[in-house]
């Protein structure tokens, strides 16, 4: 079951390079529609909610420490549903694009593989080979088709990622050396283990430091805003809606089982802090901006702070809210970048100041923008609501007053969406949007539909989400 | 009856898919006839169930479905009907329902007749949810679907970039509040593990006087309410939110949503009850913003910013009036002041509607001869907030200030400053308005025409209605035996409040009474004397000096938050963009490219082909890891 989410994949991505050209189309086709009924399979066999749900284990030498150790919890599978729902949206959006490099899809199916890995290996080893498999394809999608100052802009993103990957592989490194005779890398194994309160320290430092650059925390975002805004429209929904999930779920996954000991300092404080600097400082940023890339990129920091933070308060409304959160912002921040790239198209321009009045000339797409902009603010009813709401909760339950200052986000992200907004669709036309196409095609509405339900059938449900993690993280807390 | 309740939210929001998606393919008013029509159907189920509703009924919770439902949060999308929602839910759906009509004379012409209708529906659909939700999160939701459909009004003409500004200040100004509201609500879960309002108002029976929490729980609450009803600090966005079309300064900012932040006190009235401090902020707040606005309101040219501040003023008193634990009045003035100062917009849009666009009341004057039928319903609205006997504002009023003399005398003397001082500007409204002579030019009074049917209809209703909305609830005194119908029938919210209010003298009510309406009365014969004999203008905005450029410029408070606030912030906005962002890219910079280089350099100078070295380093390694294995084994 779950070895076909890793496998197929990596059969298209190879695949790809065989066919014909002319065939691209309707391997891509088949192939989106495939891992996505593949996935509805893998949920319609869940029988029970207690977890995991799945555990599947190929060994590949008795004398490695390290197998193929596959496990799909609730936890675990809300990072996989949305991969396979953006992937196959990325993939219609190239289609509907007409972008006809075989190379791109390849590399995107291969990203897929690297990305279905990171979320479900639970074996340590495993993750982290994972984790840099999922930055080769990204890494030529940005220097390949980005644009302006790509090359020094993707080399800074890759050192960045690199290096803080590294710093995570020391740890796991450090814990399976610890380890009595016969261990390995299992993650049932791996953190069962005796250290020091400075050991643990350091561990858990070198963990967070890999995982930071992914989110990234403040401190270690200097690489996001370029890279996201050099980079073609589908590396930023990848970086974006999809990698930096891989962050934030190690947090749940390979961070927080560090914290079950007494560590040397109060990291977790020090950790909360540096999100909710980012969760303001982002959003300030955010207001001046006029490239609508570099305002998305900044939006997504701030938002993803709020996430990590409340994961860090080891708190049961904290961790579901980040799950839920985690999938909504997925979705928002692609359908917005699927709507600047739009934009880009068809009217030349993603500057603030040259666009203008597109409300008056393409109506649906100022609605479709409108109901996305609703939920990145978190207005109630809209998908970005129910999360922003439990994480705000368990960051006042963990501390009033920080709670309250990373709560402004609430004013911020009403001020740059709205500005955003108001730029881009309301006031006079401008001259490029007066002289650019004004349509959209039917696949166009079609992709655009699918997000802006999601905005509302997951604000008015959010349980949808809620539900498939409930029990997972129930038990993980109550464990600790 | 009350199985079909869901249906009164489910129309407005049917009307606002329809129209919303269809709505620019309809022919004519259709859009309007559809808005309409889905106010007015959940007003009469609204109706059929308040005559069923005995005092003796129980508060019925109906409940859809869970909408957050994990481990230590729960929330159900369920409402609760009792005598308050549904009062409230009267005035929404019957204003709201005229407020519809009206505007399908009013936005006849303008090209996004169906978007407004389908936004009024939205806001009709959000404002019931706020006041029928059963827990603090739905009404959450209501909360802040009003402000995003006050946000779409505001803008509606959405190619004017200063309505735009207006809208955003509007909504921004509104989270501010709402980051309060939400503080609270998770404050009060964490204290009582529930947020549905019945549950809390069992648990806060055995709460302490004074509870730490609860204190800054109902602050919370409060700040929520200042955001929503425009009080000091945040009542700057209302005024600019006369930038919405007319009909929509009535609806939302005079009759209903800003009466959202009241509702909540009322609403939560029983953690109030426990916080004394907080309830004399609230009638501190209440009282300066009153006189604040009134003050302000004196200088104004425009109709429509008269009236604003005027709501922001009305708004002040019924705080008061909630700080000293007067619920059904505050609830009464809320009543009446949604009749009369509904009228007064419409009427004003009336007015805009006949001079073709034109709000200063510098170029107006002589109407009451033109538009016959506008100057006398706006006459009526002028004497019912004024509070002229026997008109309903005469009584709400008459009940606060009551109260207050009662309760404590210095807010009773402010309370009555601030009232003469409403005389004061609705009558120099007046009189610079209808009377004297038209002061544009003949060619534009030859243009002046009344407005239609389907406007003129809900005007007189409502003033029909600001005449005799005082019988709702009659003092004693007046009413013999049928006094106090509301307070009986809002009655039962209150029974567990501690703080209830007690009849007074009758001589002494009496006295009262004619002082207060004696006072306006002398205030209109001096108006009178000034603007209608002397014939006396507001003078150029240019010529204003000292005190009163500072009352006309509004105290330059706009100008003060845009000098404290909003200019600070982009700056540091652009300071961390460009300053702070560049420093990181210096940081990153000088260890992946000097660092490297750097490391690079020296590493070359082992590379340096000489066999003899190669083989001493090799050794030398060696031995140096011997020893750490040696080392770390131990």
């Amino acid at each position: 079951m779950l070895i076909g989410l890793i496998l197929f994949p990596l059969i298209f991505s190879l695949m790809i390079f065989i066919l014909p050209k002319n065939l691209t189309k309707y391997a891509t086709i088949f192939y989106s529609v495939f891992s996505l009924s593949w996935m509805g399979m893998v949920v319609k066999n869940i029988s029970s909610w207690t977890n995991p749900f799945f555990t599947e284990n190929y060994v590949f030498s008795s004398n490695l420490p390290s197998s193929l150790l596959l496990v799909l919890d609730g936890i675990s599978l809300i990072p996989i549903l949305l991969t396979q729902l953006l992937i196959a949206l990325i993939l219609w959006m190239l289609l509907a694009n007409q972008k006809e490099d075989k190379s791109t899809y390849s590399l995107i199916a291969l990203m897929h593989f690297g990305l279905n890995g990171v979320f479900l290996c639970a074996d340590a080893l495993g993750f982290y080979i994972f984790w840099e498999v999922t930055l080769i394809p990204i890494y030529f999608i940005c220097a390949i088709w980005g644009e302006g100052k790509r090359m020094p802009i993707t080399l800074k993103f890759f050192l960045y990622t690199f290096i803080g990957s590294l710093c995570m592989l020391v740890s796991f490194l450090y814990l399976y050396q610890i380890q009595p005779e016969g261990g390995n890398f299992s993650i049932a194994n791996i953190f069962n283990v005796d250290m020091s309160a400075t050991a643990r320290f350091l561990v858990a430092l070198g963990i967070f430091i890999g995982l930071a650059v992914k989110i990234p925390i403040f401190g270690f975002h200097n690489w996001q805003a370029d890279t996201y805004t050099s980079a073609p429209f589908y590396g930023s929904m990848l970086l974006a809606g999809i990698m930096l999930k891989m962050g934030l779920y190690g947090m749940y996954r390979w961070l927080s089982p560090v914290f079950a000991g007494p560590l040397c300092c109060d990291l977790q404080w020090y950790i909360i802090i540096l999100c909710i600097i980012g969760v303001v400082y982002g959003a300030i940023i955010a207001i001046t901006q006029t490239d609508l890339k570099r305002i998305l990129a900044f939006s997504s920091f701030s938002h993803v702070g709020l996430i990590a933070a409340g994961i860090m308060t080891f708190s049961h409304s904290g961790w579901q809210g980040g799950l839920l959160q985690m999938f909504v912002h997925g979705l928002n921040i692609v359908g917005l970048f699927y709507i600047v790239n739009l934009i880009e198209q068809k009217y030349g321009s993603r500057d603030l100041n040259k666009l203008g009045g597109i409300a008056t000339q393409n109506k649906w797409l100022a609605i479709y923008g409108m109901i996305l902009v609703l939920g990145t603010t978190a207005l109630p009813l809209t998908n970005g609501f129910p999360g922003e709401f439990l994480l705000l909760k368990s960051m006042f339950e963990y501390q009033f007053l920080t709670a309250l200052f990373a709560g402004t986000t609430i004013i911020w992200c009403a001020v740059y969406m709205l500005r955003l907004y108001q730029k881009v669709f309301f006031g006079e036309e401008s001259k490029l949007v007066l002289s650019g196409d004004s349509s959209l095609s039917s696949i166009e509405h079609f992709i655009l539909i699918i997000f802006v339900l999601g905005v509302l059938v997951l604000g008015i449900f959010p349980q949808l989400i809620l539900g498939l993690s409930e029990s997972t993280v129930l038990n993980y807390l109550t464990q600790k | 009856m009350e199985k079909y309740f869901y249906l009164v939210i489910l129309f407005p929001l049917i009307g606002f898919l329809v129209n919303g998606l269809l709505g620019s393919k309809m022919k004519g008013t259709t859009p309007g006839l559809i808005g309409t029509v889905a106010v007015f159907i959940p007003f009469l189920i609204a109706l059929g169930v308040f005559f069923n509703y005995g005092h003796e009924s129980q508060p019925i919770l109906q409940n859809y479905f869970p909408w957050i439902n994990i481990f230590d949060f729960q929330a159900n999308f369920s409402i609760l009907i009792d005598p308050l929602s549904l009062q409230m839910t009267l005035i929404i759906t019957g204003i709201g329902s005229l407020i519809h009509l009206y505007s399908i004379g009013y936005m006849h012409d303008d090209e996004g007749f169906a978007r407004f209708f389908s936004y009024l529906n939205l806001f009709i659909f959000s404002m019931l949810l706020l006041v029928l939700g059963s827990n603090l999160l739905i009404l959450f939701i209501g909360w802040e679907g009003v402000g995003l459909c006050s946000y779409l009004l505001i803008g509606f003409w959405y190619k004017n970039e200063d309505y735009g500004y207006a809208a955003r200040k509007a909504f921004v100004m509104n989270r501010i509040g709402d980051l309060g509201l939400i503080a609270g609500i998770v404050l009060l879960w964490s204290y009582f593990k529930t947020i549905e309002f019945q549950a809390m108002a069992i648990h806060a029976a055995n709460v302490d006087m004074s509870d730490p929490v609860i204190i800054i729980a109902t602050l919370c609450l409060f700040i929520g309410a200042i955001g929503k009803s425009a009080q000091i600090p945040l009542y700057t966005w209302l005024p600019d939110a006369m930038a919405g079309p007319t009909p929509v300064s009535a609806l939302i900012h005079a009759a209903t949503m800003v009466t959202a932040g009241i509702y909540l006190l009322v609403r939560a009235h029983f953690l109030f009850d426990l916080a004394p401090s907080v309830l004399n902020l609230v009638s501190y707040v209440g009282i300066a913003t009153s006189i604040f606005a009134a003050i302000i309101a004196l200088r104004q040219n425009d109709i429509k910013k008269v009236l604003a501040y005027s709501t922001v003023s009305q708004l002040g008193l019924m705080f008061v009036a909630l700080g000293v634990g007067a619920y059904t009045t505050a609830m009464f003035h809320v009543t009446t002041h949604a009749f009369f100062k509904a009228l007064l917009f419409l009427g004003a849009g009336s007015v805009i509607h006949a001079l073709h666009g034109e709000q200063d009341i510098r170029n107006m004057g002589g109407l009451k001869n033109e538009i016959k039928s506008t100057y006398w319903v706006f006459l009526i609205g002028t004497l019912a907030i004024c509070g002229i006997f026997p008109l309903s504002g005469m009584f709400s009023k008459d009940e606060i200030l009551t109260v207050l003399f009662e309760k404590s005398k210095g807010l009773w003397a402010l309370s009555l400053f601030s009232s003469l001082l409403t005389a004061v500007y609705m009558f120099r409204l007046l009189f610079l308005t209808f009377f004297g002579t038209y002061r544009d030019d003949e060619h534009k009074k030859s243009k002046i025409h009344e407005s239609p049917m389907v406007m003129m209809a809900p005007l007189w209703v409502l003033a029909i209605l600001s005449v005799f909305g005082g019988i709702l609830n009659l003092p004693h005194l007046i009413g013999g035996e049928s006094y106090g119908k509301m307070a009986h029938f809002l009655d039962p919210i209150f029974s567990h409040s501690k703080l209830a209010t007690e009849h007074m003298d009758a001589g002494l009510e009496i006295g009262l009474m004619a002082l207060v309406v004696g006072l306006v009365v002398i205030i209109g014969f001096v108006l009178y004397n000034i603007y209608v004999k002397k014939e006396s203008l507001p003078k150029p905005d240019m010529s204003l000096r000292g005190v009163e450029a500072l009352v006309a410029n509004k105290f330059g408070v706009d100008e003060l938050y845009d000098t404290v606030i909003s200019k600070p912030v982009l700056g540091i906005s652009r300071f961390f963009g460009q300053k702070v962002e560049s420093a990181f890219d210096g940081i990153s910079g000088f260890f992946f490219v000097a660092g490297f280089k750097s490391i690079g350099n020296s590493l070359r100078k082992i590379q340096n082909g000489n066999v003899e070295f190669y083989l001493i380093l090799m050794t030398g390694s060696i031995v140096v890891l011997m020893i750490l294995q040696f080392l770390i084994k131990i």
